[in-house]
Formats: C-alpha cells, structure tokens, sequence
C-alpha cells in the first residue's frame, strides 16, 4: 500500500514541477480522447435517432452489426486499422500508421457503437401517443425531432458518457496503430504500460492518477449537464 | 426555450472543444515551423526495434542525438525482434535495431534487409528464486537447464518470440529438451512482466541483463544464478530495409541511422550509457 501513496505523491509532484512530458502526454490524451467522441457524437446521435425513430429495410441487420460493435474488442479494431494503414495496405500511402490520427480512427470505430445504439434504444421507447399528440398539435417533422431531443437529453448525455469512457479507457489499439511513440502519439494508457513493463511502479501509479483526474473531471461535467434540472 | 438554452449551451461547448483543438494544432505548426525556419520540414522514419533497447533508456538517449544531427523524426515502435524483423520484411519499417542475429541472417538473405551491421552486445543471464531449488550455478547455461526441466523447476518464458525467446528455445534446442508440462510456463508479455511473473511464481527465467538491472529493485524474491558463458552473448545488429524490394522507404535517413549507430561517438555514448546508474554499462561497443 505504500507504492499508492508514493503513487499519489508522485503525481502530485509531476503536476507542481510542471514535467513538460506529462503535459504534452496528457494533453495529446485529451485532445485525442475529445475529437474521437466529438466525432462519434456527430456521426451516432443522428445514425442512432434515425434507427430508433424509423423503420426502412435492413434496419435491424444494421442495428445488430452496431451492437455487435458494442463488445469490438480495441485490439481487434487496432488491428484492422493497422492492416489498412500498413504501407502495403490499401491506405498505405496516406503515412497514417503510428500517428494521433490513427488513434482517433480506432476510438471512433470502438465508441462509435456505443454511442448509436444507446441513442437509438432511447428513441425507439418514445411513447407514441405523445408522438401523436405531437402531431396533433402541428409540429413540423423538425420541431418533433426538437422536442424528442430534449426529451431524450438524460439519455443522450449516458451514450456519450459511455463512449467518452471506452475512448479515454482505451488502450490496445492505441499502442497497435500509435506505437507509443515519445513526444507523437504516447498517450497517458499506454505510458502506463510503458512504465509497468519498465518496471517503474511510482510513475504508471502516478500516471494513472493523472488518468483518472482527467476521466473524472470530464465525467462530472457531462453528469452535471445531464442532470442540471430545467429551470421552467 | 430554457430547454432549448441548454441545448445550445451543449453545442457550443462542443463547438470550443473542437476550435480549440483546431487552434492549437495551428499554433503548434506555427511554432514548429519558426524553430525550424532555416530547414526543411523533418523527414520521418520508422525504426523497429526490440523492447530492450526502450526499456533499458538507451533510445532515449540515442533517438534525440541522430534526430538532431540530421533534421529527421524518428518513429520508434518498440516490439519483440521477431515481429521488428516482421516489419522489416513487410517494408514497414525503415531501419531495424535488434538481437538475434538466426532470424537476422534469413531476412538479410533473403534480400529484404542490406547494410547489416553489428553494433553492441550485451548479454543473458539466467536468475532464478533465492532458494535455488534446482541447484544451478556457474557459467554453463546447459547444464542448468538441464537440471532446471530434470527438477521440474517453475521456468518461465517469454514465449513471445522475441530475440530473448528465441535464444531461451535455441538453448532447449542445444540440450534436445523438449520443455514443456505444468513447471514450463509460457507468459507470451515482454521481459519486464515476464521478470514479475517469475518473481511471484519462484522460477528461474532467462534474461537480458539490462533490463535486470533496471527492474531489479522490484524483484527481491529472484538473483542471478548463472552468468558469464559464452553461450549467453546477446548481439545486437542495425540493418535498413531493402528499398528496392519495397515501397515508401526512407532509404537515406535509414543509411544515416546505420552510419550513425556504428560511428565511433555514438559507440561510446552507448558504452557510457548506465555508468552513472548502476556502476555498469549496460550494453558494450561491438563494431566490426
């Protein structure tokens, strides 16, 4: 139990010294983390609202492949990434292969799931008599989507909480397709198994307190705007 | 319209993430681009190499020395030698710094690895539980793997086929031991963990002595118990990968990588590198 308190303690220290690495580390973290689920959010919410509200052929074979998507394991999404990035693959002459770009591209392929089909299972339970008498009051098809939007707020907010979680988690493909290259693609989960195989204990302690600090913060805010009540 | 405000408020906070992210990213590439003014945009290349070489701190002293010398960004993927040379020969790596120099040989000849050179050596040891059940000593690593599979004493392995696996199974191979049962334990993870799963499981475990040396502060269940042979030399060879058998390599800066690792400076940075630390280099200079 002492390595948690030197862990702690480390932590603290790296953050007061102000070590440059750990906040170029964190900070790729972050903003690797953010454009993944930013760009999950964009694609998801309308991919899962559109499944959840209409029906069209293929729906639901489209809504088993997203959730099978729920359980891609990352090193299995890292892996197929790699083989597309390879220079020898098909995207190879894009050079993208050991870049944070990569890491975004396996976060959405894993965050992206989670965050279509939990918005598509909120929409598919509104109650259809209040869609009726959303009709029947005359809203156009973009004020009913305004309002079941709002409606859906809590659990919007829940998918993306749950995708930011699997993204900031992440870990197997980002050392697959980033490589945990210093100063480039090292993010804070794959210094951490860095530093445990290096055998440095304080540090991944430290680091993964860092980790945590982040996804916490992050997390509160999200709850926050999930549960501020309306002020009406 | 309270409702609607706090949608908005979502949006727009989602809309300053992404604009700050856009704006540092600009901001970076400005600030690189001044420091860099007088040259050309850095070249990258990929360098595979094994995990000791990353472990062990030498790259980070090493990696920074050539990218400046040379205005190149390095790429380094730190994995097993076996998939290093794997990526050698898949063209997807430009230059390769590994350890073991069986496979090396068949990579270079078949053609997908040219200017192959030796660099450094450092070498095995053997360390096993301070109790010692099998009774191994000495300089012989036969003779303790034979009483280490004839006792049934816990051995792991890395089973990962990296260049100290690959070693651990020729040594099987030299005593026609085929090791396997329940004392035989595979852990497929690089040699830091494989170091801590042989400390907590009391087995004997092959390993570089550089990464022993940087771990063994947290192994005091485990020490050294056979050292020294000649059987236990580890080589390390740099090599660029063959740009007329594949696309896209960075065949220059990898000729300079080369050129790099066996220039007598760098020969004697790699020497110096662990004095200060642990009394002792942790790889010597091994030019031909």
């Amino acid at each position: 139990m002492d390595l948690l308190i030197d862990g702690l303690k480390k932590a603290i220290e790296m953050i007061l010294t102000g070590d440059q690495e750990i906040y170029t580390i964190t900070w790729l973290t972050l903003k690797v983390c953010l454009i993944a689920i930013l760009i999950s959010t964009l694609i998801g919410l309308p991919l899962g609202i559109l499944l959840g509200l209409t029906r069209f052929r293929g729906r639901k074979v489209l809504l088993l492949f997203i959730n099978i998507g729920l359980g891609l394991p990352p090193v299995v999404a890292g892996l197929w990434i790699t083989m597309f990035l390879w220079r020898s693959g098909p995207l190879g002459d894009l050079a993208m292969l050991y870049s944070p770009t990569a890491i975004v591209m396996a976060q959405i392929l894993v965050s992206l799931p989670i965050v279509t089909s939990l918005t598509c299972s909120s929409f598919q339970q509104v109650n259809d008599k209040m869609l009726l008498q959303i009709k029947a009051l005359g809203a156009t098809k973009l004020q009913t989507l305004v309002i079941l939007i709002k409606q859906s707020k809590i659990a919007i907010l829940a998918a993306i909480m749950a995708g930011f979680g699997r993204v900031i988690a992440e870990v197997g493909a980002a050392m697959m397709v980033g490589g945990n290259i210093q100063g480039d693609t090292r993010i804070l989960t794959t210094t951490i198994v860095m530093e445990v195989s290096k055998g440095n204990f304080d540090v991944a302690l430290a680091l993964s307190f860092i980790l945590l600090t982040v996804a916490l913060l992050i997390t509160a805010a999200l709850t926050f705007l999930q549960q501020r009540r309306r002020l009406s | 319209m309270k409702k609607n405000r706090l949608l908005m408020t979502l949006f727009a906070l989602m809309l300053l993430v992404l604009a700050a992210c856009g704006n540092t990213d600009t901001k970076d590439a400005v600030a690189k681009e001044k420091k860099t003014e007088p040259k050309a945009a850095p070249t990258e290349m990929i360098l595979a190499t094994t995990t000791s070489t990353q472990d062990s701190g030498l790259l980070d002293v090493l990696i920074p020395l050539f990218e400046k010398e040379n205005n190149v960004k390095v790429k380094t993927v730190a994995v097993g030698t076996g998939q290093a040379l794997e990526m050698g020969t898949k063209g997807e790596a430009d230059v390769l710094l590994v350890h073991a120099p069986a496979s090396e040989k068949a990579v270079v000849d078949a053609g997908d690895a040219i200017n192959y050179k030796r660099v450094m050596y450092n070498d095995f040891i053997l360390v096993g539980p301070k109790e010692n059940p099998a009774g191994v000593s000495g300089d012989d690593i036969k003779v303790a793997f034979k009483a280490i599979a004839e006792k049934k004493s816990p051995f792991i392995s890395r089973g990962d086929d990296s260049g100290t696996d690959k070693k651990e199974k020729g040594i099987w191979t030299l005593d026609s031991i085929q090791p396997a049962g329940d004392w035989y334990i595979s852990t497929g993870q690089g040699m830091g963990q494989t170091l801590q799963v042989a400390a907590e499981k009391k087995g004997y475990v092959l390993t570089d002595r550089a990464t022993w040396l940087a771990q063994e502060k947290n192994l005091d269940t485990l020490q050294i118990v056979v050292e020294g042979g000649n059987d236990l030399m580890n080589i390390y060879h740099v090599m660029q990968v063959n740009p007329e058998k594949h696309e896209n390599i960075n065949s220059k800066d990898a000729e300079k990588f080369v050129n790099f690792m066996i220039d007598s400076k760098t020969q004697d940075v790699i020497e110096d590198f662990g004095k200060k630390d642990y009394g002792q280099s942790l790889f010597y200079k091994y030019t031909e």
